[in-house]
């Protein structure tokens, strides 16, 4: 295993609980979708995991050992975390920027080497975005952007990559994009929890899917098992429509037209 | 693999090569010498050479104008000199019996020796660890506070040094006094300032870029006070001098008192540059990517405030080259804090040598040192901004 958390609880100010008992695990490879409202606390989850917050009760365990008792720079080099946005203030060039992943394997006092660059340089061609290094991040897209905090995760030459809602803020190509970048860095033996507001990115590329709801985990296992109407409707208060689809082989979900909006027929 | 070595390794890997083909290109095609003397050194690392010419051109520039050739042999003969009475006397005290080194014959007069190394010398060195260190203070506070607006005294230093040096004038005017008093408020500014943001914000960058605006107006108004209860025939003039900044006073003791504080500081900043790139992309991204957020800010203050404090405690308060100075670098070599910190020392060390020359030569009477770096930075910026496309100002 590679990632285990177990029992974990955590409160912001020790009364009400953001989430309790949380139980999770990932093998090497695995693909694991957090699911869950805006405010469930997937993102409260993910900083817990990296060590930033600090559990009340519950522990995670990172290939055995344990976060809590770890340097930052022990854990970022277990863990790549990709953040929902990046909010550039200084114009890095795309490279410097992916360079800084290297930062838990270099001396405090040090400057990165040519080694060091080459990792990123692989990490750039890893996910074929080696075009985009002298670009400045403040230009690219948000895509683009997406892709090279990817990159410098990948720089980190993590076991364990973590990423809160890649797909957010991008548009339905770039989606699959990143989608299928994941699905790869999966295969190569990459453990990946990401959160995320589209049930049907289970389908597409998970292994596992977790419903977080109301602080605890709803349900937990396979996709087929995890994304049913009932627990969509638990989850999000919507129904939904779960159905296999001959033209793209696999099961999808959407969302069913909820009352009062008029749909095609009428416009 | 080519493309991060292109700029810096081409250059280095053949250097005689491109030297003997720009050569030839030079009286092939009849390419201007200048243009190809600056293909051959990059901008970047000519840039290194700036602080070095105008160190000799100020030594003889000057009310006292003196001819170049001589000034150097002063300093350089009488620096051999000074090493040689030194090593003597060293040798003496080692040995227990007078040893007596030869050393070189003087050819100049005493109102030389007396300008070289008593006036132009501290002053010129003085502006330049000013210049350097406000400069480098302030690129690490911008990147620290992840906002390319901050200067040095973000955090309250410059209002306690002004309000220590105010308190000393009213005291005692001596000017050690001054001096000790300066470093030691503005220190005590900044350590309100970072116990405002433990207590408050946890270390937030943002509580205590607040916490310094409250430190900061809080010590204006005690200068204020301080001008208010002044002599106005007196103490006032001299307060209202010294918060406007000069070099004019500047001594070898004074020089020999602040180096090693301004130098230790910027060793630490410059060691710790790349790390600096980490915390301006965000405190949560740094912590993901294992940088010890909270030392690591500790370690930035400090060091900027030991550095700032010393600076203006000889100097008295120079705005604007913390602020400008680093954005003149970013200019001229991007945001990347590896060249980011060397370069904007030996750009605001270049700076302050220029504005000090204008300071003590332009009239008959000292102009402070303040009002000049606005002078003469603001518009030069302005005209660099229309010039070039800077990245956070879409």
């Amino acid at each position: 295993m590679i990632l285990n958390v177990n029992n974990a609880s955590f409160s912001y100010d020790g009364i009400t609980k953001q989430f309790e008992e949380i139980s999770l695990s990932l093998r090497r490879g695995e693909v694991l979708s957090l699911l869950g409202r805006n405010g469930t606390g997937k993102s409260t989850l993910i900083k817990c995991i990296l060590n930033i917050l600090t559990l009340q009760k519950g522990e995670v365990e990172i290939n055995g050992r344990r976060v809590a008792g770890m340097r930052p720079d022990e854990i970022a080099r277990e863990i790549g975390y990709v953040p929902q946005t990046h909010r550039a203030v200084f114009p890095f060039r795309a490279f410097d920027f992916a360079l800084m992943g290297r930062a838990p394997h270099i001396p405090t006092f040090s400057v990165p080497g040519e080694e060091d660059c080459e990792k990123v340089e692989e990490a750039f061609a890893r996910i074929g975005i080696a075009h985009l290094q002298d670009k400045c991040i403040s230009e690219i897209s948000g895509g683009e952007s997406q892709m090279v905090m990817i990159a410098r995760a990948l720089a980190q030459e993590p076991s364990l990559l973590i990423l809160d809602e890649p797909t957010s803020h991008l548009d339905i190509g770039n989606q699959m994009k990143v989608i299928a970048t994941i699905d790869r860095l999966a295969a190569d033996g990459i453990a990946i929890l990401m959160s995320t507001h589209f049930p049907d990115h289970g389908f597409l590329l998970s292994h596992t899917v977790a419903i977080l709801e109301n602080g605890r985990l709803i349900a937990r296992g396979p996709a087929e098992d995890v994304i049913t109407k009932e627990n969509l409707r638990e989850a999000y208060g919507i129904d939904v429509c779960v159905r296999y689809v001959e033209e793209v082989e696999r099961m999808v979900c959407i969302p069913m037209s909820p009352c009062g909006c008029r749909g095609r027929e009428e416009a | 693999m080519t493309h991060r070595k292109e700029p810096i390794m081409e250059i280095g890997q053949e250097p005689r090569n491109a030297a003997i083909g720009l050569l030839r290109s030079v009286f092939r095609d009849g390419t201007p010498v200048h243009e190809a003397v600056l293909r051959l050194i990059p901008a970047e690392k000519a840039i290194y050479l700036l602080p070095v010419a105008l160190f000799f051109f100020s030594l003889f520039f000057g009310r006292y104008m003196m001819d170049p050739v001589e000034t150097f042999r002063v300093l350089i003969v009488g620096t051999a000199n000074g090493f040689l009475d030194g090593a003597s006397s060293l040798l003496s005290a080692v040995s227990g019996h007078p040893v007596l080194l030869p050393s070189f014959e003087q050819t100049w007069g005493a109102s030389e020796e007396t300008v070289v190394f008593r006036i132009r010398l501290p002053r010129l060195i003085a502006a330049m660890l000013v210049g350097g260190g406000l400069a480098i203070a302030g690129a690490s506070f911008q990147g620290l506070f992840k906002n390319p607006l901050v200067s040095p005294d973000i955090l309250g230093v410059s209002a306690g040094a002004g309000f220590g040096a105010a308190v000393g004038i009213l005291l005692s005017g001596n000017p050690m006094v001054i001096q000790i008093s300066a470093f030691f408020f503005g220190i005590l500014a900044v350590a309100v300032t970072y116990g405002i943001g433990r207590a408050v914000g946890k270390g937030s960058t943002l509580v205590l870029v607040l916490g310094g605006i409250i430190v900061g107006s809080l010590f204006s108004a005690f200068i204020s006070l301080t001008k208010y209860i002044a002599d106005p025939y007196d103490t006032l003039p001299a307060i209202v001098f010294w918060l406007m900044g000069s070099l004019s006073t500047v001594s070898n003791a004074d020089v020999i008192a602040v180096a090693p504080p301004i130098l230790l500081g910027a060793l630490c900043l410059y060691l710790v540059r790349w790390r600096i790139n980490l915390l301006a992309v965000g405190e949560e991204e740094a912590r993901a990517l294992g940088v010890d957020t909270k030392r690591m800010t500790v370690v930035l203050i400090i060091a900027s405030t030991v550095i700032t404090a010393s600076a203006v405690c000889i100097s008295g308060i120079i705005g604007w080259v913390g602020l400008v100075v680093p954005h003149i670098g970013r200019m001229l070599v991007g945001p990347d804090f590896r060249k980011l910190i060397p370069v904007s020392a030996i750009l605001g060390a270049s700076f302050l040598l220029v504005v000090d020359d204008i300071a003590r030569t332009l009239t008959a009477a000292e102009i402070p040192l303040g009002i000049l770096t606005s002078l003469v930075g603001a518009p030069f910026f302005a005209y660099l901004l229309t010039r070039k496309k800077v990245g956070w100002i879409s």
